[in-house]
């Protein structure tokens, strides 16, 4: 078997083609996972077992089946129900893109309210005590103490999310989306050299992750600015 | 004088563990108590039930005429009018010293940042570290950190001042200049409620001493009485024990 470097070379700029949409994945689906998570995470820490149920249900579910198959779920799974191509959604679920940010967004909300809950039972009660002494109302603890306190201790874990989710927008070259793997992927089929056309894709992804990894740094740098000392 | 804070036959739980035992307190304006006793004797229960960090299981706690219950609104009007020093500080990290002073005075009073931050600057020049408002908690000694906790609780402008065991977490060198602040706040007139093991502090500025053991209130004394022939034979064994050295 030959290796060919300049295919590297020359896939690489066609691989990046499928660059725009593979971070358009990873932000919408980020954003939304991010909002849905808030909402799991205010009802997991609520004292209404009918709230928390749900939550833990709905944690377990995503988190216990593979991201690959919900994805198969929402995309091959629901169409064969003929009130779900009467209903309104249809017009997003018939489109493979929306099916992977749904997909995505839905699989990562799991993850980040546990990450974040991380967060807040790690903020120490003094703090929160301290809060109450003054004459802080619920909310106002929980938007000036625990809140800020919490992100800034999930901030690692969530790095570590972003970067997770960043590979995960490879699976919805499964559901025929050109986004770089989609892409690369297209080209092996053309090209028969999936070594080197796949090493292409790998360089890509390094480098987005390195961008992630040192951004992530940066902004935990700046939010722990008070742990310094002089 | 008024009575600003009445416990009455309270009684706390920790699931079947009695922390707190029929207690009776009251305490006058301008008063200032110190309470002490063994470590587990309920003293710092007691006092975190009089801002209901701890809620009480049976009796009443009467702070400035508001009784407390499961009322929400209550609570929070006692709270703004007392003010807490704890152990360990508890300082807002992720906030300057001014952020911390301004907190509350903005949020529950509604203050002008202005106004608040001149609040602010009078009670750190009275603790004696105006210099250090930009700086964060962790960028400070103990002994200041402590020092901006009692300025953050003055703050508020609280009837009443309650002291969680102050100095216990400080280095040696640290306690008196803490000290020395609660001494300056007890000769301007403020109620003060202290849980602490300084002997010195009490016998200087106590007008009364409550000694407690095993959730009870032992004795009340003053502090001549209490230091020179306490009354209670656990008592004298406390004290006994604290001033060996």
């Amino acid at each position: 078997m030959s290796f060919d470097l300049s295919l590297i070379a020359t896939s690489l700029p066609k691989i990046l083609q499928g660059l725009g949409l593979t971070l358009n994945l990873l932000a919408v689906s980020t954003l939304f996972g991010l909002i849905l998570a808030v909402g799991i995470l205010l009802m997991r820490l609520s004292r209404r077992s009918w709230l928390v149920w749900p939550a833990k249900a709905y944690i377990y579910f995503f988190r216990g089946t593979p991201l690959l198959v919900q994805l198969f779920v929402i995309y091959h799974g629901l169409p064969q129900f003929g009130f779900i191509r009467q209903s309104v959604l249809w017009p997003l679920l018939r489109e493979p893109y929306w099916c992977s940010v749904i997909a995505l967004s839905l699989n990562t909300a799991a993850y980040v309210s546990e990450i974040l809950r991380g967060g807040v039972l790690g903020v120490d009660k003094g703090f929160v005590e301290a809060g109450k002494a003054l004459g802080l109302s619920k909310f106002q603890r929980t938007t000036r103490i625990t809140a800020p306190l919490a992100v800034r201790l999930a901030l690692p874990a969530y790095s570590n999310e972003i970067v997770s989710m960043l590979k995960s927008t490879a699976l919805a070259s499964t559901v025929t989306l050109m986004e770089m793997t989609g892409v690369a992927r297209t080209i092996v089929a053309d090209t028969f050299a999936p070594y080197e056309i796949f090493i292409a894709a790998t360089i890509i992804y390094l480098v987005l992750v390195w961008i992630i990894q040192t951004g992530f740094t940066l902004i935990e740098t700046y939010a722990n600015r008070h742990v310094r000392k002089t | 004088m008024a009575d600003i804070i009445v416990l009455e036959k309270m009684n706390k739980f920790y699931g079947t563990y009695h922390a707190l035992k029929d207690v009776n307190l009251t305490i006058a304006k301008g008063e200032k108590v110190v309470v002490c006793g063994p470590s587990g004797s309920g003293k710092s229960t007691m006092i975190r039930c009089i801002n209901r960090l701890e809620e009480h299981d049976g009796g009443r706690i009467v702070v400035g005429g508001e009784e407390l219950t499961d009322d929400e609104k209550k609570i929070d009007l006692v709270r703004r009018e007392v003010g807490m020093v704890f152990q360990s500080f508890n300082l807002f990290p992720h906030m300057t010293v001014l952020e911390n002073l301004t907190l509350a005075p903005r949020l529950v009073r509604k203050m002008a940042t202005v106004e608040a931050e001149a609040i602010a600057m009078k009670y750190l020049t009275r603790v004696r570290i105006p210099d250090q408002a930009h700086k964060y908690p962790s960028q400070l000694s103990g002994g200041q950190q402590q020092r901006v906790a009692i300025a953050r609780a003055l703050c508020m402008n609280p009837e009443v001042m309650l002291f969680d065991e102050p100095t216990s977490a400080l280095d040696p060198e640290m306690i008196s200049e803490v000290l020395d602040v609660m001494t300056d706040l007890a000769r301007e007139g403020m109620t003060m409620v202290c849980v602490t093991h300084e002997m010195g502090f009490a016998r200087s500025v106590a007008d009364r001493i409550v000694f407690m053991d095993q959730g009870e209130i032992v004795e009340v004394s003053t502090p001549a009485e209490f230091f020179a022939a306490p009354k209670s034979e656990r008592a004298r064994t406390f004290l006994g024990q604290i001033l060996a050295h």
